[in-house]
């Protein structure tokens, strides 16, 4: 496959703009490590409009159209929430969502990336899930954390058919989950997370494709086996338990090697997808020795 | 019931061609219109691209109704099949051309890999290639130039292209919705009452 280069695409414009997306991949990995609650403002990343990350979104347990968790999220009821956190942990038990929410958060732009080759950047407010897993107290065998999606159809109408084995999981491997950039995101441009976005509380891994950031969050086991994941089980050959954005492997209906940039109107152009969603120098360490061909 | 057959037919036979035309190709200035005034949401070119291509099929499966319509009802649509049938195809190509220009911008090598590399984009240039000598024999001439058995026998490819477009949008579901299963029941249900011996009654059409 030919790399995408600066030539192919570029208006000066554009290239300008990208490189301050590389610009603000470095400084959100500076701000990974700024004491908490300082915001990752100086990112150059321009973020969507309220109106465009709250209107496009994949999360079928509202239907399977982009508009339908718009149309349908309405109907769940968020408050009160907790999490069970369970698994290989010195402190199970169940964290209701007002404790949790005492973790001092703060504000990370992120590039979001869906599989389906769109792309957003998002305002995203949260905590880094290291915060909670610090709290919990991973045991020494626990390796991965694995999290699981509120099922509850008569809130929740696509869940009333078998279109996913419900409820909706995900996981990381626990240096992924421990790793600063990862966010559990309660609010987005400071309000609360709208439920279409995963009220009350869902996780932000930036770069991987965005099915790996599972939504309204009920449930967090460690465990020291690969956790099942929904799209996983559902074509195995298609999604891989770690979904690490990535230009040079392709899915086998998208080619991963450009993105269309939602919000940027009619003629907007394409843009060079970038290794680990512009992340690279925070994660690439993460998968060194790895083949990201087999293992994507 | 014969009544109420005839009427329709009756009607029918006063419509003009040309306000099939007309009225067909109302969505395709919509969709535009649309997509030029900001009206198809946050993502209008995928938007734009989804809305031609499910018209295209539909069109698709109103052509294909025409024939089991007649035989198993007895009205008769025949003089309207052309127009819908182009109207198909004319739906067909704006679609590819959303694709190529707006949604893969020219992107050459990308293009040429997801033309050999991805089912549904494959089955879909199918459809597409099915259609275009379809389209370019569409006229009476053309009919009389081929001779009526060779021309019925080309225009079959009409049931290939139909099959490609029902693959095509089913493949390119995630996961198995009920949209695309119920078009690509109306596709191959229509498709199988062909596989019925006629009755002697009817005479042949095709
Ligand atoms: C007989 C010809 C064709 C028909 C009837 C057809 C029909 C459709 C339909 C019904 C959809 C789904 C719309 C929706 O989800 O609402 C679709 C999507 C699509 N088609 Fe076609 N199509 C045809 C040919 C093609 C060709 C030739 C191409 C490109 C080479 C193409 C590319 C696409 C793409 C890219 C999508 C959207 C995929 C996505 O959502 O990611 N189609 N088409």
């Amino acid at each position: 496959m030919r790399r995408l280069t600066e030539n192919d695409v570029t208006p000066k414009a554009l290239w300008l703009n990208r490189r301050a997306l590389i610009a603000g991949g470095a400084a959100a990995a500076g701000a990974a490590t700024w004491p908490a609650g300082q915001a990752v403002a100086a990112t150059g990343l321009e973020p969507n409009t309220w109106e465009e990350i709250t209107s496009y979104n994949n999360f079928y347990e509202f239907g399977t159209d982009k508009d339908d968790p718009k149309r349908y999220a309405g109907a769940l009821t968020t408050a009160p929430w907790s999490i069970a956190v369970d698994g290989l942990v010195a402190r199970p038990g169940i964290y209701d969502l007002d404790a949790l929410r005492g973790f001092p958060t703060e504000e990370r732009i992120y590039r979001f990336r869906c599989v389906e080759a769109w792309s957003m950047v998002i305002p995203w407010n949260g905590f880094p899930l290291a915060a909670l897993l610090d709290r919990v107290e991973p045991l020494g065998a626990a390796r991965y954390v694995a999290f699981e999606t509120l099922y509850r159809p008569s809130e929740m109408r696509g869940q009333q058919r078998a279109i996913l084995d419900w409820p909706y999981r995900e996981g990381l491997r626990l240096d992924e989950a421990m790793h600063p950039l990862t966010l559990m995101a309660t609010g987005i441009y400071g309000e609360d997370l709208p439920n279409q976005n995963g009220a009350p509380i869902r996780l932000v891994v930036p770069w991987k494709y965005g099915f790996k950031s599972i939504k309204s969050i009920v449930r967090i086991t460690l465990t020291e086996d690969e956790p099942p994941t929904t799209w996983n089980m559902m074509a195995a050959h298609e999604y891989g338990f770690y979904a690490n954005v990535n230009p040079e492997v392709d899915h086998p209906r998208w080619s991963q090697a450009t993105e269309r940039r939602i919000g940027g109107g009619l003629f907007a152009r394409r843009q060079p997808t970038l290794m680990f969603n512009g992340y690279a120098d925070e994660v690439a360490g993460l998968y060194r020795g790895m083949d990201l061909t087999a293992q994507f | 019931m014969a009544a109420l057959v005839e009427r329709v037919n009756d009607a029918a036979r006063l419509v003009p061609r040309g306000a099939v035309y007309a009225l067909g190709l109302l969505p395709a200035v919509w969709i535009a219109f649309a997509l030029f005034t900001g009206r198809l949401g946050v993502d209008p070119v995928l938007e734009a691209e989804h809305r031609l291509g499910l018209t295209a099929l539909q069109f698709l499966i109103a052509t294909l109704a025409v024939t089991p319509l007649m035989r198993l009802t007895g009205i008769k649509l025949i003089r309207l099949r052309r127009p819908l049938g182009l109207l198909a195809f004319t739906y067909v190509v704006l679609h590819f051309l959303v694709w190529l220009v707006l949604d893969m911008q020219l992107f050459w090598a990308q293009i040429a890999e997801d033309l050999v590399k991805r089912w549904y984009i494959i089955l879909g240039m199918a459809g597409l290639l099915a259609m275009l000598p379809l389209a370019w024999t569409s006229r009476d001439a053309a009919l009389r130039r081929m001779g009526g058995a060779a021309w019925r026998r080309l225009h079959r490819l009409t049931y290939l292209a139909a099959a490609a477009a029902a693959l095509h949008y089913l493949m390119l579901a995630k996961t198995l919705t009920l949209e695309p299963l119920l078009y690509a029941g109306a596709v191959f249900g229509l498709l199988a009452v062909r596989a019925i011996p006629r009755r002697p009654r009817n005479p042949a059409r095709a």
